[in-house]
């Protein structure tokens, strides 16, 4: 086996491995993880049967075939950070509404402390 | 555990989202038909006033600030159950499926098990479910008995009592993520060492609206389920802990 083709299988059994333990150890959701566990088995995918990634250069039509690599790399890339921030956005709402109702609770405990309410 | 000592019976947590037409009912059922039984609904987030029918009818009610999910929302309801001091724990769904006469049924077969289900499909009444989602629904359970060594005829019904040590492991880690929530809450049960057995129920059709299981969603339900069923198999559980614990003091022993 060449060097050349050590080093990503190397990086593809790393994340493997990296996604599996995090999962086991409940520190990843599972939403996450599916797209990265696709992502590592894709990579190792390539680096044990390189012609795939010839191949599917010679059918797109691009002419060396680590640019189509790149393309495709850069394109989940960029799909991932959208979704971070999606939940990003999603995560400072969440926020800000606990602080809302923080605050309200806060007042009507307060206000039950300092005056009773009055009862029937 | 911190909080109080077991001094009530059984709570049933009544998960919510927009059911203002059938919660009132479902409430007044189970206060008539479960009279052992104090009822908790979680408001999920509803915006057509779910919490305050509840409230009329009888119900303490959880008002969570905006949607968390079945899965959240029973989270919540196992944690005040625990705190509260509650032996066992029902879930009833809000949309009048589940018939309240039966919680007195399930709650007393927890004498022999930690969850007991109430099952549809074992010979008591019927219950038309169509197509993809009966034969997903199938499969599951072939898998699930296989797997927990017990005949199992319905692991989706969400018609479910539990006790203590099932609440304790489902008030932290009951699925939230919706991909076959009902059936990995099974495994992840088994896998703590809980045994789960099932009581025959008649399940009755929606009083109102649709289920938010569409074509689409059962169409896929299979699938997310298995996917969750293959990682709750390669995690972790409470079971997996105690038993490394055990064999880390024998391993230090024979030194
Ligand atoms: N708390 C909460 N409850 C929900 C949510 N979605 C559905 N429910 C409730 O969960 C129960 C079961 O929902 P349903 O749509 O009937 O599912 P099905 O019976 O499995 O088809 C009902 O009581 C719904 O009101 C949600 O996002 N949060
Ligand atoms: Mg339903």
């Amino acid at each position: 086996m060449t060097s050349a083709r050590i080093l990503p299988l190397f990086a593809a059994g790393f994340t493997l491995f990296l996604m599996i333990d995090l999962l086991r150890r409940h520190q990843l959701r599972e939403k996450y993880a599916i797209l990265w566990l696709l992502v590592s088995v894709s990579v190792l995918v390539i680096a044990v049967f390189p012609g795939v990634l010839a191949n599917a250069a010679r059918l797109t039509g691009v002419q060396t075939p680590s640019n189509l690599l790149f393309f495709i790399a850069a394109l989940v890339l960029l799909v991932v950070c959208v979704q971070l921030s999606w939940e990003v956005s999603r995560l400072e709402d969440e926020t800000r509404a606990l602080a809302e109702e923080v605050a309200i609770l806060r007042l009507d405990a307060e206000k039950g402390r300092f005056q009773p309410p009055a009862r029937e | 555990m911190t909080g109080p000592g077991v001094q009530r019976s059984a709570l049933a947590i009544v998960p919510a989202l927009n059911e203002r037409r059938s919660v009132g009912l479902v409430v007044q059922s189970l206060l008539r038909d479960a009279p052992s039984v104090d009822v908790l609904v979680v408001d999920d987030g509803s915006t057509d006033g779910t919490g305050a029918v509840a409230a009329a009818a009888g119900a303490l009610v959880l008002t969570l600030p905006y949607n968390l999910g079945v899965g959240g929302a029973m989270r919540a309801g196992f944690k005040y159950a625990l705190r509260s001091g509650y032996a066992a724990a029902v879930q009833v769904d809000a949309d009048g499926q589940h018939d309240a006469a039966a919680v007195p049924a399930l709650l007393s077969a927890l004498a022999s098990a930690d969850i007991v289900i109430g099952a549809r499909f074992a010979g008591e009444g019927e219950y038309a479910v169509t197509g993809m989602r009966r034969g997903a629904m199938r499969l599951l359970a072939a898998t699930l008995s296989r797997a927990l060594r017990t005949e199992l005829t319905d692991v989706t019904s969400g018609f479910r009592a539990c006790n203590r040590e099932a609440m304790t492991l489902f008030a932290r880690h009951y699925p939230v993520e919706y991909l076959g929530d009902t059936v990995e809450a099974l495994l992840i049960a088994s896998r703590a060492g809980l045994k789960v057995a099932q009581v025959p129920v008649v399940m009755k059709p929606r009083l109102h609206g649709t289920s938010t299981q569409g074509t689409l969603r059962s169409t896929l339900y299979l699938g997310r389920a298995s996917i969750a069923l293959s990682l709750a198999f390669i995690r972790r559980w409470p079971h997996d802990e105690v038993a490394d614990v055990n064999s880390h003091e024998a391993r230090q022993e024979a030194r």
